[in-house]
């Protein structure tokens, strides 16, 4: 119970702390930005249900004022605004990245876990965060998904990054890694 | 861990934050059903006025922190000049920036343990139990705790990496940072364990 309550609490830090790393560029100008691979780590490594709980717990104390997003970017605000579909849909994609990484614990390598953080991080989180900026905007939403397109690669990198995060941190922490 | 609350006092920060959070659900769905730009301009100027209200300096971080809205105001601008449909794109940024000023406002003007008063209190109304509230005042608490020593301490990873690189950062700086995480998880869990334990 008490590592449970720990783990959540220090992923949801790290969610944080990772919103404060600058974007940094690989190779080919792709850009990363940090806190969305926090959302995918929160999924491969402590499994749906802390995931979502680490989640849920980031977005709270964002709500309570805590400038904890990217950029220093908190308060009620962010959930009135354009973005606010993906900031709920980053719970649903860290439970289900958790699912599938807890399905396929221990077995694949980092494609396992890079697969559940694709699936989680991005087919399911999008269509949440452009229904969301659908309901703000006057756009179709054939316009907004195709906006989406220039953040693909580098969330397909972040994909990787956190399938080689997590298998890294399988060996060395065994027995503390969900998937 | 510094919170958004302005340090300019106002009228509003006196005001109760359960209402003044009430008052915001309300309002924020009440935006989303202006039809008429004029009345959009005019509920988008009282919030501007309910800023200036309180002072420039505390007007200056309200802009601050609505930087972002303008930027996707632009962007949502264009594609409205684009479509000719310039009347309906100002009507969407104005009911934007008007929800997300009046969400700032709130942000701004009520203090963190307010907050976390309002969010015991709707807990104990919802029936959660004791135990529960307990353990997710803990969480907060460890969160709050531990964002500026997980980031003094990536901070300080960050500068090993630079005095044996030529590169400012790596993404191979990720897989430590995360086993820092779980570390200081562990550590703490220790500890409450040897301090009786969550419950």
């Amino acid at each position: 119970m008490e590592r449970n309550l720990t783990q959540i609490a220090l992923f949801a830090a790290l969610i944080a702390a990772l919103g404060l790393i600058p974007k940094f560029t690989l190779p080919l100008g792709v850009p990363i930005t940090g806190q969305s691979l926090g959302i995918m780590l929160a999924g491969t490594v402590l499994g749906a249900k802390r995931g979502a709980l680490a989640v849920i717990l980031f977005l709270g104390l964002v709500a309570l004022g805590l400038p904890l997003l990217a950029g220093g970017r908190g308060g009620l605000g962010v959930f009135s605004g354009v973005t606010a579909g993906f900031l709920f849909g980053w719970v649903v994609a860290a439970y289900v990245t958790g699912l599938l990484a807890e399905m396929w614990a221990g077995k694949g390598g980092w494609i396992a876990p890079a697969i559940a953080s694709a699936i989680g991080g991005i087919l399911v989180l999008y269509p949440i965060g452009i229904i969301g900026m659908y309901l703000k905007l006057d756009a179709t939403l054939m316009g907004l998904t195709l906006s989406m397109g220039p953040f693909i690669p580098g969330d397909l990198i972040k994909c990787v990054l956190a399938g080689l995060i997590t298998q890294g941190l399988r060996k060395a922490r065994p027995g503390l890694v969900a998937g | 861990m510094i919170s958004l609350t302005s340090e300019v006092r106002t009228p509003y920060h006196s005001w109760p934050a359960g209402r003044k959070l009430l008052g915001l659900c309300l309002f924020t769905v009440a935006v989303f059903y202006l039809e008429q730009s004029v009345a959009a301009l005019l509920v988008m100027g009282a919030v501007a006025c309910a800023y200036l209200v309180a002072g420039r300096r505390f007007a200056r971080q309200g802009l601050r922190l609505i930087r972002p809205v303008f930027w996707v105001s632009l962007i949502i601008m264009t594609y409205h000049v684009l479509t000719r449909d310039i009347e309906a794109g100002l009507l969407v940024c104005m009911r934007l920036a008007t929800a997300v000023a009046a969400a700032n406002l709130v942000t701004l003007t009520t203090a963190l343990e307010d907050m976390l008063d309002v969010m015991e209190r709707l807990m104990a109304r919802l029936f959660i139990s004791p135990k529960i509230r307990r353990r997710i005042a803990l969480s907060v608490t460890l969160v709050i705790r531990f964002i500026p020593e997980l980031t003094r301490k990536g901070g300080t990873l960050i500068e090993a990496w630079r005095a044996r690189s030529t590169k400012k950062f790596s993404w191979k700086l990720l897989l430590p940072f995360a086993l820092l995480a779980l570390d200081d998880a562990e550590q703490v869990a220790e500890a409450l364990k040897a301090r009786g334990g969550v419950e």
